[in-house]
């Protein structure tokens, strides 16, 4: 079941000869459990499908849906209800708060959804051990490396009941082993059934996915198919 | 084969078995190109098999002082990339230019596509095999870099030419024969 899916989704900004279209007709559908990367160049219009996906930002025109429900239907309370409790963003970088430590700033998004702090910060407590950060819980964000503040990050997004995961270069600013990190922990949210959806133009993080889709100057314009099998990699060649 | 001799004295087919065991089975290796290079290397007095005994089929070879001597060179020694090799994908793309009718962004486009998928499947045995076996993650991220050199460099040709297009060349190719270039570094 798509638990997100974008319809004939176009975005227009400026007017006249400043007009600037971001996207043109953009058809997406992302299942539970399934990771896709939407893969281009800068200024092909992936981080503006990603903020509309998120309902961060509104289509000019055509139709978004998350689990099924129109985002052009709701009131901005519901929408913000909805990214509060079903959508976890991840950015390149981190947007964490400097005042906050490590388990508040995850515990943040549920005490804004109106969960008590002490419940808000044992689910806090739980996502961070889930990602092996228990012992920097209560370290403020300039105290944690560039992985650690990634992987807080990721544990902000998929703390309650998240079913849809955005991510836009979220290990752009790391080096190749804490990217990697960051990469797998993503594949193990959608393994728990998390719709996931990375931004990048980076092929090596892009490769993580199940199906990468590739954007040009805001359209579509070709995806792999899904999940391809390995072996034919380790096919035995010829032997003596 | 010289690195697995520095270990000790081992039999050929054992060789084979352990050269593939080392590169996460990735790089198959014909037991017979394993006794034409140890012929070679006895030859060339880098090793020596020891005096066959009357009732085993197999010889068993060691390393030599010479055999250690040119290792430990080899394993300092840079492949050489001095010279860029004839890369048929940018005669490719490069053909695609010339081929009225053909967007060469669409051609550019097909490759990324085979590249990106090709990586996904690495990707996935990294997934699924990597962090338990060293020499297999190796060899899979060596794969992978290279895949990956070959996407930005599709990305780069793609970038440059969508630009050349917006701003054509604005003075008129000299009249002057140009030189013929020969691209490479001096070692």
């Amino acid at each position: 079941m798509s638990f997100l899916e974008l319809h004939d989704v176009s975005k227009t900004y400026g007017e006249g000869p400043t007009e600037v279209r971001a996207l043109s007709g953009v058809d997406l559908s992302v299942e539970a459990g399934e990771l896709v990367a939407v893969m281009g160049a800068s200024g092909s219009g992936k981080s503006t499908l990603l903020t509309i996906a998120g309902s961060l930002e509104q289509p000019t025109s055509g139709e978004v849906f998350v689990g099924r429900a129109a985002l052009s239907g709701m009131s901005r309370n519901d929408q913000a209800r909805l990214r509060r409790r079903a959508i976890g963003y991840v950015f390149q970088d981190y947007n964490l708060l400097a005042g906050l430590s490590a388990a508040e700033n995850v515990a943040l998004p549920l005490e804004l959804d109106g969960l008590p702090t002490k419940k808000a910060q044992l689910a806090a407590m739980a996502a961070l051990k889930e990602l092996g950060l228990s012992d920097r819980a209560s370290r403020f964000p300039d105290e944690l490396s560039g992985g650690e503040r990634q992987r807080v990050a990721i544990a902000r997004a998929i703390v309650g009941d998240r079913h849809l995961l955005l991510a836009d270069e979220p290990s752009g600013a790391l080096d190749s082993v804490n990217g990697e990190a960051v990469m797998r922990l993503l594949v193990a949210a959608c393994r728990h059934g998390v719709a996931t959806v990375v931004v990048t133009h980076d092929a090596q993080l892009a490769s993580w996915a199940d199906r990468v889709v590739f954007l040009r100057d805001g359209r579509v314009v070709d995806q792999t198919s899904p999940s391809p099998g390995p072996e034919s990699l380790l096919a035995p060649g010829p032997r003596g | 084969m010289l690195a697995l001799l520095s270990e000790g004295p081992k039999y050929g087919l054992q060789l084979q078995q352990e050269f593939e065991a080392g590169t996460g089975e990735v790089w198959p290796l014909n037991v017979g190109q394993v006794y034409t290079t140890l012929q070679r290397l006895e030859r060339d007095g880098s090793v020596k098999s020891d005096d066959q005994v009357e009732d085993s089929p197999q010889k068993r070879f060691r390393i030599t002082v010479d055999g250690e001597r040119s290792l430990a060179e080899w394993l300092r020694t840079p492949p050489d990339l001095s010279s860029p090799p004839r890369d048929e994908l940018v005669i490719k793309i490069m053909v695609a230019l010339k081929v009225p009718g053909v967007d060469v962004h669409d051609v550019i486009q097909a490759h990324r596509h085979y590249l990106v998928q090709l990586m996904q499947q690495w990707t996935r045995l990294k997934e699924d095999e990597g962090r338990f076996d060293l020499n297999f993650a190796l060899v899979v991220d060596a794969e992978l870099y290279r895949l990956d050199s070959v996407v930005r460099w599709l990305d780069a040709a793609d970038g440059r030419l969508k630009r050349a297009a917006l701003e054509p060349p604005a003075t008129a190719p000299s009249a002057m024969p140009r030189p013929r270039r020969r691209v490479g570094v001096n070692r």
